[in-house]
């Protein structure tokens, strides 16, 4: 195990090297530039000598070996436009993300796993036309949308729950934007539920265990369930880690202070580092999330080894 | 003597009117939101332009001069007294002497000296420097020349002697947050980005990023009995419909509007009550390039503004949240001419035009934009088929608000569309198209003209004011024939201001910019 773990996270390295390499010379090449952005006149001496002091005026392959040396060290450099180091500001951020991520998950988990089960153990019953109906809606909807009718439901008109801000961080403010979030992977784990299950619920060992008298409940308890968490879980890493994309149009409708704003704003005002070291962290958290869920295969199924 | 015409709706002034009837309650929550992005820029003022920062900043900060909204100029702020010698060049300040920052120290001429050298700093390219560059010697330590600004003298610690290199009104120059006032000691220790201090009416308390920024009253504020409420909140709302839901559900007192709310909010009749609108001081405008055949023919500009159906487009797609632009100089400024009127609709005329200058046939331009709804794609898409009634065709080459400001200071352009501050100082405002300010300061269309530049310098160089407008108003028209520019509108600035919070100002230069210290909220606040 010990060994499979050292193994997948060398693997990850080429991987974040890749997408720093790949969003660094992006950014090298998109037109606009942090210096023009910061004053309307700026003297072309003083954007030149701006340009060395941020090292700006180096050819791209230095700046990425600087930059490379720095992330070596832990150092993803400082912010252009605050003059903060990066990782500070991911730091002040990465709380608030972290608790709408989970806050989604957990809303799409308990949501849309026994929807899918309760789905796929009637198929074409009416419970299921309405699981499906509703996992459809779900995928469909427009995040930002989506929000807007929660915000108007919950709060303007029924008053229930605030309509934006972190407020001092507790549950009502994190209600809305997380179910906005979760409502998309709740869909699709409803929908992957259902499909797993049916699936397994025609298995010759599902027959096999009925055929030897076993009651229905120990059926799906012991053999339906187990086998299809393996793909139940693979969508919920997936999910995971497509939530911290997802999350910048969330943050921004409900001005919650995570990493998908900064990120936004770093991109509109060419803040390149800043930019990076939030790409950077959303690749991390998926990388590491997908690393766990892997570990957790072999937890589900013993026949999975890691050797 | 700069009047300022203030446009304002009718219950805009009602709301007005009744603060001012009213005696100011004590104590509550202000509870202000920043629109114009995901987050608010940087704790240091001298690094951000955005108008978005200033918001905060208007609360935490204070500049030499302040920005009277009622009078329509500025006045001073940290100083008593301006005492102009030297031919209009020198200004001796009697600085305040009860003014005291949220450390509790005193600000003396030091604080001052201090910050407008920082400001200079030419490594960092504050963008406060092209303000404070009006001082001599100022412009040396940015190349690195000086270590101090010359022009800035300490008399002693209440008095400073500030030496310029135009005869211009400084006030201009040194009354947005940019050019704040900090402490020289505490603000070059590191701590101070992450904890600011200031001399303005609110300290720091708190700043969640992407979120909000809290700010409590400062006790040892210099104006007696201010500010009126306990604290203020600024949020960070960009999303329009957001602000919507949360001003309707009364979670916050101000909320920008754009042209798609500000009919909606007119049509309500709970709602039509909370709009205040101002003409504030920028020019949208379509820019053509000199160098570019076509638009080298004074004719072919002229035709241009001859051939769109301005109008039309105000009113139907920007929902009436503008004023129709008649030259550069917008409705609040001091030299606009009332009698000017804009260019009419006359496809006739612009074909006529386009056949003298040789062009019966039209020709192509590439138009760059934004996507800005105001002054960007969603116009020029509405102008392209009035422009091709007459034979002009255009491409449209679609960039990033950030790369389209750079387009422009580059001259990386054959045609393009921009909102350009226009005032409030008039005369800086018409420098713009002087032949000597260069495309990067903000002559974006190479403009060149002997006589415009006559003109300007004249005024410039008198001491009398009325002639100064006069010649200023004779600059102005003389671009408005020149046309190298569509003059399309002058900005309208919406907001919705709930009827607890009074004090409210038109200012016409940015209106989310409060006096926050002559904002309170009476007993029905839900924040009181």
């Amino acid at each position: 195990m010990l060994a499979f773990l050292i193994r997948r996270v060398l693997q990850t390295i080429p991987t974040v090297l890749a997408v720093v390499l790949l969003v660094f010379v992006l950014f090298s090449v998109v037109p606009g530039s942090i210096v023009s952005s910061m004053s309307d006149d700026s003297d072309p001496q003083v954007e030149l000598r701006m340009k060395k002091q941020l090292g700006l005026d180096q050819p791209v392959y230095m700046r990425f070996g600087t930059y490379i040396a720095g992330l070596a060290t832990g150092d993803f450099g400082t912010s252009f436009r605050t003059r903060e180091p990066v990782t500070t500001m991911i730091a002040k951020r990465a709380w608030p993300t972290l608790q709408l991520i989970f806050a989604s998950m957990a809303f799409a988990i308990l949501l849309g796993v026994p929807l899918g089960f309760v789905a796929a153990l009637r198929p074409g019953s009416l419970v299921d036309t309405v699981s499906m109906m509703l996992a459809v809606s779900g995928l469909s909807l427009a995040k930002f949308w989506l929000g807007l009718l929660l915000m108007y439901l919950f709060a303007l008109k029924l008053g229930w729950l605030p309509s934006f801000g972190y407020g001092d961080g507790s549950l009502k403010y994190l209600i809305l934007p997380a179910v906005t979030l979760g409502v998309s992977p709740m869909a699709l784990l409803a929908r992957t539920t259902r499909a797993a299950v049916l699936e397994i619920m025609t298995a010759d060992f599902v027959r096999t265990a009925r055929s030897k008298g076993m009651s229905e409940t120990r059926v799906v308890k012991w053999h339906v369930m187990r086998n299809a968490l393996v793909l139940i879980l693979t969508t919920m890493g997936l999910q995971f880690g497509a939530l911290m994309g997802q999350a910048v149009v969330v943050e921004k409708l409900f001005s919650w202070p995570g990493i998908g704003s900064l990120l936004v704003d770093s991109v509109l005002q060419r803040d390149i580092p800043a930019v990076q070291g939030s790409i950077l962290v959303v690749v991390m958290f998926f990388l590491a999330i997908n690393l766990l869920i892997d570990m957790l295969y072999g937890v589900i199924d013993p026949r999975i080894r890691y050797a | 003597m700069f009047k300022t015409i203030a446009i304002v709706a009718g219950l805009g002034l009602a709301l007005a009117a009744t603060a001012e009837a009213q005696t100011p309650r004590k104590g509550g929550t202000i509870r202000m939101t920043a629109p114009y992005g995901s987050s608010f820029t940087s704790l240091d003022i001298h690094t951000t332009q955005r108008a978005q920062d200033e918001i905060y900043a208007k609360a935490l900060h204070r500049s030499l001069y302040i920005w009277n909204s009622a009078e329509g100029k500025p006045v001073l702020e940290l100083a008593k007294e301006d005492v102009v010698s030297g031919g209009g060049l020198v200004h001796t300040f009697k600085l305040r002497d009860d003014a005291y920052f949220h450390s509790g120290r005193k600000m003396t001429a030091d604080d001052i000296i201090w910050s407008y050298n920082r400001i200079m700093d030419g490594s960092k390219a504050y963008p406060g420097a092209r303000y404070v560059r009006v001082i001599e010697g100022a412009a040396a330590v940015e190349k690195g020349q000086a270590k101090e600004i010359s022009g800035l003298k300490k008399i002693d610690d209440f008095t400073i002697e500030m030496k310029l290199t135009e005869k211009v009104d400084p006030g201009f120059y040194f009354f947005t947050a940019l050019t704040s006032i900090y402490p020289a000691d505490e603000a070059a220790k590191e701590s101070f980005i992450q904890k600011p201090i200031g001399l303005g009416p609110f300290k720091f308390v708190e700043h969640v990023p992407g979120s909000r920024i809290v700010l409590e009253r400062w006790d040892r504020f210099y104006k007696p009995g201010k500010p009126y409420a306990d604290k203020i909140v600024v949020s960070v709302m960009g999303e329009a419909a957001a602000r919507d839901v949360a001003f309707r559900n009364k979670e916050i007192d101000t909320s920008v509007l754009g042209p798609a709310q500000y009919v909606a909010y007119q049509s309500d009749a709970d709602l039509k009550g909370t709009i205040v609108e101002v003409a504030e001081v920028f020019t949208r405008y379509m820019g053509m390039n000199p160098a570019v055949k076509p638009f080298s023919d004074k004719r072919v500009r002229q035709a241009i503004n001859y051939a769109i159906d301005t109008d039309l487009i105000i009113n139907k797609l920007v929902k009436g949240k503008a004023y129709r632009a008649t030259s550069w100089l917008p409705l609040t400024s001091p030299a606009y001419d009332k009698a000017m009127k804009p260019y009419p609709f006359d496809p006739a005329k612009a074909k006529q035009l386009l056949t003298e200058a040789g062009y019966a046939s039209g020709f192509e331009f590439e138009w760059t934009t934004s996507q800005n709804e105001s002054w960007g794609l969603p116009i020029v898409s509405a102008v392209i088929p009035m422009l091709d009634k007459v034979g002009i065709k255009a491409k449209v080459k679609q960039v990033e608000t950030a790369v389209l400001a750079e387009v422009v200071r580059t001259g990386d352009y054959q045609a393009f569309i921009y909102s350009q501050a226009s005032g409030p100082d008039p005369q800086a405002a018409l420098k713009c198209f002087h032949s000597a300010t260069p495309q990067a300061a903000c002559n974006y269309t190479t403009y060149k003209n002997p006589d415009f530049d006559k003109i300007l310098d004249e005024a410039g160089q008198t001491d009398d004011m009325a002639k100064r407008i006069q010649l200023l108003q004779k600059a102005n028209a003389l671009l408005y024939e020149e046309a190298p520019v569509w003059f399309f509108n002058y900005n309208k600035a919406v907001m919705a201001v709930q009827p607890w919070l009074k004090g409210i100002q038109l200012n016409a230069t940015e209106l989310t910019h409060q006096n926050v210290e002559d904002l309170w909220v009476d007993e029905t606040s839900p924040a009181k």
